[in-house]
């Protein structure tokens, strides 16, 4: 008889298995049809017609051949046009590599640069891939609780006291996954002044970028002194409602991204064809998608918000991605305890906070990227639960 | 301004709170702004898109194609107010090309709408010819496409 346990991995094993995921197990069990869930983390939106087309054209014309490693060099000029024109970076086509989703772009990043015993500062609460990629390096990750006294920033403070003669790298993940924080220009100055003279990189996840409301985006490789130690990683998911293409990319100065590169070589060889040939389609002529969607998004945040707060749910107004992330510590459960009533006596779904690292405890994740029909729904079954928690 | 019109043209059901909530205005205002238009003749009426296939009511429609003599001053108008009155018309456009009027009307059979053409439409004077097409499927109306339920396939992955 083989023993697993001592053939497998010993990190990969001590791998929790994500919070989220757990959530996710309960609602695809069959008894949970008629669950009004808000937990998807991706757009209700189809990615626009003349972007599939694009994808099926290419299928037509029998392009089913490998790219380049980094990525078709007409898309890397695409990806370093859309970056001067939406957030006024420069980077010159090859300083950017096609990935497989954002999820790859980001496993490059944190494996080009972090070393083990290197410490990897992450705001928490954030999406959930961070701390295990770190991990997987013998990475150690430092988290650093963001509040919602504080918006969900990250603020110079914390970010001091967090750094030590190991600092390696920081994970900045504005607009935010699951708060819906976002850093504004000034907030990323007085982060760059703390970081602008250590050897610590940045890695900037930045897949929401599209998707914030009010204000433009500014990317931290944007402030002065911050574009050399940067690492962009972004995507065409949220963007352009693409989730399904798997399609990221990075972008860097070369000495990183020639390091990266290799990796990507070696683990993936390069990002799918039919996709590459749809997002050029997307770079050039999708920002009017990505508008209509945009506000969208913001007419249901308005919705949203208003709606918890008129039945006594106060949340921090989110200002970017399409999550919304209540304040739940006055009913007095923990957040497992007040999703998992919601689920299973009031049959509707939101992600306890808990599932996104530190800080989650007393908050959830309530996404509306649906329709304001299945919001509505979905408002009246928690209306209906926080009353009964009220008597 | 235009938002909001946007907004009740994809969905009719939208109260004026919802409206307000999501366009960040105050309902009164949105309430007006409702009535103006509807006083205006801008929103001319709130109807409902019913796939009338998937029901067991009789039902047929077509598209007639109609080519007339338009007339001294008054061009195609007086012909085409003749048409729209009957109510088994329901829509009717001038059109630019090989005809001139492109009529839509529903029957219960092939036979009433039959009876429509040959009865009430052609006899009319000016009428010079029909052509009618009865319409087999219905694809796509309003934007919104029949005959496919929507299910939110999308899986809790992110």
């Amino acid at each position: 008889m083989i023993d697993y346990s001592s053939v497998l991995s010993k990190t990969v094993m001590d791998l929790k298995k994500s919070g989220i995921r757990k959530f996710f197990d309960l609602l695809n069990d069959k008894s949970m049809k008629d669950v009004v869930g808000l937990t998807v983390g991706q757009p209700d939106f189809v990615t626009p017609w003349h972007i599939r087309e694009a994808g099926i054209e290419s299928l037509q014309k029998g392009k089913t051949y490998y790219s380049p490693n980094a990525g078709f060099t007409e898309l890397q000029n695409e990806i370093s046009k859309y970056l001067k024109r939406r957030f006024d970076l420069t980077y010159a086509p090859e300083q950017t590599i096609v990935t497989v989703g954002g999820s790859e772009a980001i496993d490059l990043a944190i494996r080009a640069v972090v070393e083990p015993g290197d410490e990897v500062i992450i705001p928490t609460p954030c999406f959930v891939c961070y701390e295990p990629i770190v991990r997987m390096q013998g990475g150690i990750p430092v988290t650093v609780e963001t509040t919602f006294e504080e918006k969900f920033k990250l603020t110079p403070y914390a970010l001091k006291k967090a750094i030590t003669p190991k600092t390696k790298m920081l994970v900045l993940a504005y607009p935010n996954n699951p708060t819906g924080a976002i850093l504004t220009r000034e907030e990323l100055e007085e982060l760059a002044e703390i970081l602008r003279n250590t050897n610590i990189v940045v890695l900037s996840d930045e897949i929401y970028a599209e998707l914030t409301y009010g204000t433009q985006h500014t990317s931290i490789a944007s402030i002065d002194g911050m574009w050399e130690r940067t690492i962009l990683a972004s995507g065409f998911a949220k963007a352009y409602a693409m989730t399904g293409w798997r399609l990221g990319y990075l972008a860097a100065p070369a000495p990183i991204t020639e390091q990266m590169l290799k990796i990507h070589q070696y683990a993936i060889m390069c990002a799918p064809t039919t996709s590459q040939l749809a997002a050029i389609e997307a770079l050039r002529n999708g920002d009017e998608d990505i508008q209509m969607m945009r506000e969208e998004y913001d007419r249901r945040r308005h919705y949203i918000y208003e709606g918890l707060r008129s039945i006594g749910i106060d949340s921090f107004e989110p200002q970017g991605a399409f999550y919304i992330y209540p304040d739940l510590r006055r009913f007095g459960l923990s957040s497992e305890e007040f999703c998992n009533r919601l689920l299973y006596d009031y049959r509707c779904a939101i992600v306890p906070g808990t599932a996104f690292g530190q800080g989650g405890e007393g908050f959830a994740r309530i996404s509306y990227a649906y329709s304001v029909k299945h919001i509505t729904e979905a408002l009246s079954r928690i209306e209906s639960f926080v009353k009964s928690l009220k008597k | 301004m235009d938002k909001i019109l946007k907004l009740l043209e994809d969905d009719a059901t939208l109260t004026a709170e919802q409206l307000a909530i999501m366009c960040q205005k105050e309902v009164g205002d949105i309430k007006k702004m409702i009535k103006q238009y509807e006083q205006e003749g801008v929103i001319l009426g709130y109807k409902t898109l019913i796939d009338w296939d998937k029901t067991d009511r009789e039902y047929v429609s077509a598209l007639i194609e109609v080519k007339i003599t338009p007339q001294r001053d008054r061009g195609f108008d007086r012909v085409a107010e003749r048409i729209y009155n009957y109510p088994e018309v329901q829509s009717l456009y001038l059109m630019s090309g090989g005809y001139d009027l492109a009529v839509q009307i529903e029957g219960k059979t092939m036979k009433e709408v039959a009876y429509f053409v040959a009865q009430k439409l052609a006899p009319i004077e000016d009428v010079i010819s029909t052509a009618t097409h009865f319409v087999l499927r219905k694809y796509k109306d309003k934007g919104v496409i029949y005959g496919v339920v929507e299910v939110d396939e999308r899986g809790n992955c992110g």
